[in-house]
């Protein structure tokens, strides 16, 4: 299925080739460059580039493009997904997933590459397997490794390759018994210019922590499950108690997880917990512009909103800003023309205000459009659909665990336009 | 690019002293020094640098016993290898070593290496590892396995036989570990031999759920071309879109085999939409936005109403990324239609003051194609674009120029004034494409536009040997059309138009302009086409029609690369269309031996999960105590005992209504008859005799089963006509040395088989077995029967009924018809608030009716 993988960064070298079946020549790539060339903008090269003999299904993820070249009809979503994954395992075993880093380890890169994938197609993906077979990396057992020439391959097939529940490994033990959820809540909203919502809708994940000896079953359920429109779930979670009960019922894999992901539908109202006051203009005469924009508290169910951030993405032809804040900081980048205005805390007695003049550049003709503001903020404690975790069960293990659930609310696409 | 040729050009001295120190290194004794080295060699061969001298060297720790070390030798070994044949070759015997280890990791990575080393002349030992690998203990080395079945494929294509017959004991495995892994063995190698799936179809379709994601999708897309071979078309005229969804629903859940239940089928669609739905938000990838577009593109071409509800999902950030955009303005295109166009168009106006000028272009032929296809709009539409000519933006001013072009060919005559209106611009605009289609406009309409036109001709002939190609040809173009219409004006700019073109740089405007002054210009040579040149020019033209890119994608299979592209690619499967006729559907029974633990209704993901608790090894040490029984399309199966063993003297005999058709005879309820023989000698020749039975009632008796040797068990089918009553059947079962008397009275849900009905017939067949034949139950549900899938489950249990799609949710309404006289049979559950409920049974024959009545209240409340 997928015949070869190149690593490219940003400035087009590529940093790592493997095959999977005959040696592709790197030349393949070429095809890429050029399309990204053309693309001008890294997120506008099309992911599926047909070639003469190849087909070319790229990502473009934490400055790297994961190129993997294909011979035959395969689901194109497959292997997208699967590069992410790629992208992700990178991730949990470095911590991050850059240029430096990958070439650093790239040994582990080159065996995690052959374990996850062989003859194009995949054989072990969980992260859980794979950290039995190949042992991330820390100092400690570098050092011991030199010293000792031992080695970071493990010599038995992990346990959770053959069990019937593949994502937990067996014989886990901590002293400290503890299982965390976190319910992150995402509002995509687009409010148009009068500030009426034109589209709103909540994106929501549970995050856990689990760490918890044994094999614990857990059983998570909700004061309002009905909430919940259309969700997605962990492979462990059971789906036919979760249809037949609305539960939550599930053996957990050891660490950080997605437990589940769901979204409340369009249908019901979306609380929009701020609201924009805005005005952006540009004089016909003259080359200036002014900006005004205000925000205040509308729908917060008497929580503070926190993190507060618009970022506009101006026209080409402002060249620079004279704006003052009542609160917060304001930087405009004057080679990509973003203006982001860092304000923090809301407070509902003296709301932030942002005003001032654009110089744009002396000739240009008055721009078209108006740009439109991107909001970033967080709310703690809530989570603004209203849903809340009831109760956490455990049975199959002796001890009594920490249980803990925390909300958040956050702004996902939240878009005002102007 | 230029360091890694080097070796390449100099071969052997200069590189070779340069890796001096790495073959040092590997012939030392050290692990540790052998390990740098390798990491180092690794290191090369990821940078894509070339390390193929260091082959002996490195080929010498193919048998290190560090496993890092060797576990690098084979990363390398798989690199070089298909270069270095004959060298490869010395490691061969170590991989042979390996695939004996006690170690299942061992025995698996040596089979992964000995298989991806591209050296033909190793064919037949892989071969005989891949053979013997495949009915290794380990399910993981069986997994591997199955991995090195398309490797061998691709190298020898010679040996397809051989390896279709492990990929047919790989595909009896019953570990979810293998499933994937050698049903894409399967399509890489035999996907025409669908022969094969059927003795597995059922027990992939039950391990699907807990096969791994990647799996899964192979799995998924053999089994929709399987159901396209195996099962009939469910409804000639649902579209391809629903008939691909209904053949992947088909294809994974069995109930529907029975009941051809359509509402199941919409509940799929939609459950697949929510997925699309979903990932066009919340992935964060653009990438895989971009898929799930291309195909929602699709979807919405044929099936509009379904993402209809979902519309503002399609709306456009301004962050997007502009292929991302460009495609959601597709989908919010091809959604468009009367009622919802105004919202559209408001949105599209927001679009058109965008900074991306590309987005902005193709919003405006959005806006182009919505009034072409929706005509209430087309002034609105029109208004807007002709609004859009005065923008500052020359690239926006050409793509509404192009679109009105195009509109304004459906109706000219009502739109001279634009027509003038676009002539001026002729002076500011300077996108060729735009140029040409205002040229073209006015040529076409001159007689609306008489004065404005050849003084438009007289501009243009001034600037003509400065314009691009394109509008040269367009200024040829008016000046002959003006020269037919409006001689007297024009006849002398045309001629200098001419002129001009004739000595053109561009062959192609040459020959135009020649081309046109023969037809034109009246000689005493020109030939008899001259007659007609007016009408040749001048002949009314078709509008154009604007289409969706989309539209002819759908004959390729959804999510596909080839969709995706438009363009079959290579190894790209057609699926093939239903079936005229329903292929013998007896083919997928199969005997199996199944543990009394596993229920029919618990998933394998949650008895999965049970056994991984109490250790998977208790599974296989339980066939004593298990029975045999068909796997039924739907939920377990019923066993009714015949003859109990005691009473039998050591044989024992169960029965079940298997609910398949009886092929014989179709008036005849099958009956599934198991024999088990617990005592110690054989028992011969079982058969049946003197059948008693009430009038009307036929038996067609089992084949006599001639031996039953000690401690097996058989199965026989037997064939019995109950003339829709409940009445028993008595016959004597004989062995060689006794006879048992024995009955089989049938519960009333066996005496009728599935009928699928719409919802419009069920309606109108009910109200035509009202009275008498209707029978109505208050009843209050059971706790854990409250939602609509466990209702259907106990109802489809306790009767061989199917279901019959309904609006409401609050409703579930079941059909059939009585096997020997094909009487209507319909239920319907209403269900009400806390459990209440209402059951209603309309059937001809009140005694099936009452007595069905009975069982599901009995089945409902308990």
């Amino acid at each position: 299925m997928i015949d070869s993988l190149f690593l490219i960064n940003h400035s087009g070298d590529i940093f790592l080739e493997k095959h999977w079946k005959s040696v592709i020549s790197r030349s393949v790539c070429d095809y890429f460059f050029e399309a990204k060339e053309k693309a001008v903008d890294p997120e506008n090269v099309a992911p599926v580039l047909q070639t003469p003999h190849h087909y070319l299904i790229s990502i473009y993820r934490d400055k790297i493009f994961f190129l993997s070249a294909i011979q035959t009809e395969v689901p194109p979503l497959f292997v997208i997904e699967f590069l992410h994954r790629v992208g992700d395992t990178f991730l949990d075993y470095f911590g991050e997933c850059s240029e430096t880093v990958i070439k650093d380890n790239v040994v582990i890169v080159y065996e995690l590459l052959e374990e996850m994938l062989d003859n194009g197609f995949p054989l072990a993906t969980e992260s859980n397997v794979l950290k039995e077979m190949i042992k991330p990396p820390n100092i400690l057992r570098s050092v011991v490794n030199t010293l000792t020439g031992g080695s970071n391959v493990g010599n038995t097939l992990p346990t959770g390759q053959l069990s019937n529940v593949p994502w937990r490994r067996a014989g886990v033990k901590y002293t400290n018994n503890e299982a965390y959820f976190d319910v992150i809540e995402e509002i995509d909203a687009i409010l148009d210019k009068s500030g009426t919502t034109v589209f709103a809708e909540i994106q929501g994940v549970i995050e856990a922590c689990v760490r918890l000896t044994g094999m614990p079953d857990l059983t998570l359920s909700f004061m309002n499950p009905r909430l919940l429109d259309d969700v997605s779930f962990h492979p462990c979670v059971r789906f036919k108690r979760w249809e037949s009960e609305r539960v939550l019922s599930f053996i957990p894999p050891d660490g950080n997880f997605t437990l589940m992901s769901y979204q409340v539908s369009s249908q019901n109202l979306v609380a929009i917990p701020v609201y924009v006051k805005q005005n952006i203009s540009f004089l016909e005469a003259g080359s200036c512009g002014r900006l005004d924009i205000t925000i205040g508290p509308k729908q917060t169910m008497g929580k503070t909103v926190e993190g507060l951030m618009v970022t506009v993405h101006m026209p080409k032809a402002v060249l620079t800003v004279n704006l003052t804040a009542t609160q917060g900081t304001h930087t405009y980048d004057l080679a990509t023309k973003v203006l982001v205005w860092d304000i923090g805390k809301l407070n509902p007695q003296k709301l932030p205000n942002l005003r001032g003049s654009l110089s744009m550049q002396p000739g240009a003709p008055k721009p078209e459009e108006y740009p439109s503001l991107n909001i970033d903020l967080k709310i703690q404690q809530l989570a603004i659909s209203g849903l809340k975790v009831s109760r956490l069960d455990m049975y199959g293990e002796k001890y009594k665990p920490f249980k803990g659930v925390k909300y958040l609310t956050k702004a996902g696409k939240f878009q005002v336009r102007t | 690019m230029k360091e890694e040729t080097r070796p390449c050009v100099i071969p052997g001295c200069f590189s070779a002293r340069r890796h001096d120190d790495l073959k040092e290194m590997l012939d030392s004794n050290k692990d540790s020094l052998k390990l740098e080295a390798m990491k180092r060699i690794v290191a090369m061969i990821a940078r894509g640098k070339n390390a193929s001298d260091l082959f002996p060297a490195v080929v010498k720790n193919v048998a290190c016993k560090n496993i890092e070390v060797k576990k690098l030798v084979y990363v390398y070994l798989v690199r070089y290898a298909e270069e270095q044949q004959d060298l490869a070759l010395l490691s061969i015997s170590t991989f042979q070593r390996g695939l004996k280890d006690p170690n299942q990791l061992i025995r698996a990575s040596a089979l992964r290496v000995l298989s991806s080393i591209r050296v033909t002349i190793i064919v037949p030992i892989m071969m005989l590892a891949i053979k013997e690998a495949a009915s290794d203990m380990s399910p993981y080395v069986r997994k591997t396995a199955a991995h090195a079945i398309p490797k061998l494929y691709s190298l020898d294509p010679e040996q397809k036989d051989q390896l279709i017959e492990v990929i047919e004991k790989l595909l009896a495995d019953k570990t979810t570990l293998v499933a994937g892994s050698v049903v894409m063995a399967f399509e890489e190698v035999c996907p025409e031999r669908i022969d094969l799936i059927h003795k597995n179809y059922r027990k992939l379709c039950n391990l699907l759920i807990d096969v791994e994601e990647w799996g899964q999708v192979v799995i998924i897309n053999m089994l929709t071309r399987y159901a396209r071979t195996q099962f009939l078309n469910p409804n000639i005229n649902v579209s391809r879109v629903q008939n691909w969804v209904y053949s992947l629903f088909r294809a994974v859940s069995l109930p529907i085999e029975q009941s051809h239940d359509a509402a199941l089928i919409y509940t799929a669609i939609r459950k697949i939409l929510i997925c699309c739905l979903t990932h066009v938000h919340v992935s964060c990838f653009s990438e895989v936005q971009y898929v799930v577009l291309q195909n929602v593109a699709t979807m919405t071409i044929k099936r509009r109403g379904m993402f209809e509800p979902y519309l503002k999902s399609f709306y456009i950030r301004s962050t997007d990324p502009t292929q991302i955009k460009i495609l959601k303005l597709e989908v919010l295109t091809n959604l468009a239609n009367e009622t919802n166009i105004s919202t559209i168009l408001r949105e599209f106006q927001t679009y058109i003051k965008s900074m991306d000028k590309d987005f902005v272009a193709a919003t405006i032929q959005a806006i182009g194609r919505c009034a072409t296809n929706i005509g209430e709009v087309r002034d609105t539409c029109l208004n807007g674009l002709v609004q859009l000519l005065s923008n500052r933006d020359e690239l926006v001013v050409a793509e509404s120029v192009v679109v009105i072009k195009k509109l304004l060919q459906m109706q000219p005559e009502k739109h001279s004034d634009i027509i003038k209106h676009m002539a001026k611009l002729t002076d500011n605009i300077q996108v060729p494409m735009a140029r040409a289609s205002i040229l073209w406009l006015i040529g076409e309409y001159c007689e609306h536009v008489p004065k404005i036109a050849p003084d438009v001709l007289r501009k243009m002939a001034k600037s003509f040997t400065n314009e691009e190609d394109i509008v040269k040809l367009q200024i040829i173009n008016l000046a002959a059309k003006l020269y037919l219409t409006n001689s007297k004006q024009t006849k002398l700019l045309t001629q200098y138009v001419l002129n001009l073109a004739k000595y053109d740089q561009n062959y192609d405007i040459r020959d135009r302009a020649r081309f046109i002054r023969q037809l034109i210009v009246p000689t005493e040579k020109s030939g008899a086409l001259s007659k007609y040149a007016k009408k040749l020019f001048l002949a009314l033209k078709p509008a154009p029609v604007l289409e969706s890119p989309f539209k002819d994608r759908d004959h390729f299979q959804l999510g596909s690369l080839s969709h995706l592209l438009n363009a079959k690619a290579g190894g790209y499967q057609e699926l093939p269309d239903w079936p005229e006729a329903a292929p013998d559907p007896s083919v997928r029974n199969v005997e199996v031996k199944e543990s009394v633990r596993a229920v029919g209704t618990v998933t394998y993901r949650d008895t999965g999960a049970l056994w991984g608790l109490q250790g998977p090894q208790k599974m296989e040490g339980s066939e004593g105590c298990s029975f045999r029984r068909t796997i039924a399309p739907s939920s377990a199966l019923k066993s009714y005992e015949l003859l109990h063993r005691i009473t039998g003297e050591g044989l024992s005999v169960e029965y079940c209504f298997s609910r398949q058709p009886f092929i014989p005879d179709a008036n005849m309820v099958a009956v599934q008859v198991h024999f088990t023989n617990n005592s110690t000698s054989d028992t011969k020749s079982l058969h049946m005799e003197d059948v008693k039975l009430q009038s009307g009632m036929r038996v067609k008796e089992f084949p006599e089963i001639e031996l039953l040797p000690a401690g097996e068990t058989a199965t026989a089918v037997m064939g019995i006509d109950f003339c829709d009553s409940t009445q028993t059947a008595n016959f004597q079962l004989c062995t060689h040395t006794r006879k048992f008397f024995v009955s089989i009275q049938p519960p009333v849900g066996e005496l009728m088989r599935p009928f699928f009905m719409t919802e419009n017939e069920f309606k109108k067949e009910q109200g035509q077995l009202m009275g008498m034949n209707e029978i109505t139950e208050k009843l209050t549900l059971d706790v854990k029967c409250r939602n609509e899938h466990a209702i259907v489950q106990k109802v489809t249990t306790a009767a061989n009924l199917s279901r019959v799609p309904c609006g409401s949710d609050k409703e579930c309404r079941f059909a059939g018809r009585t096997v020997t006289s094909s009487s209507l049979v319909l239920v319907t559950v209403a269900t009400k608030d806390q459990g209440a409920a209402q059951l209603t049974v309309n059937c001809e024959k009140m005694v099936i009716g009452t007595m069905l009545v009975k069982d599901i209240l009995l089945a409902l409340t308990q």
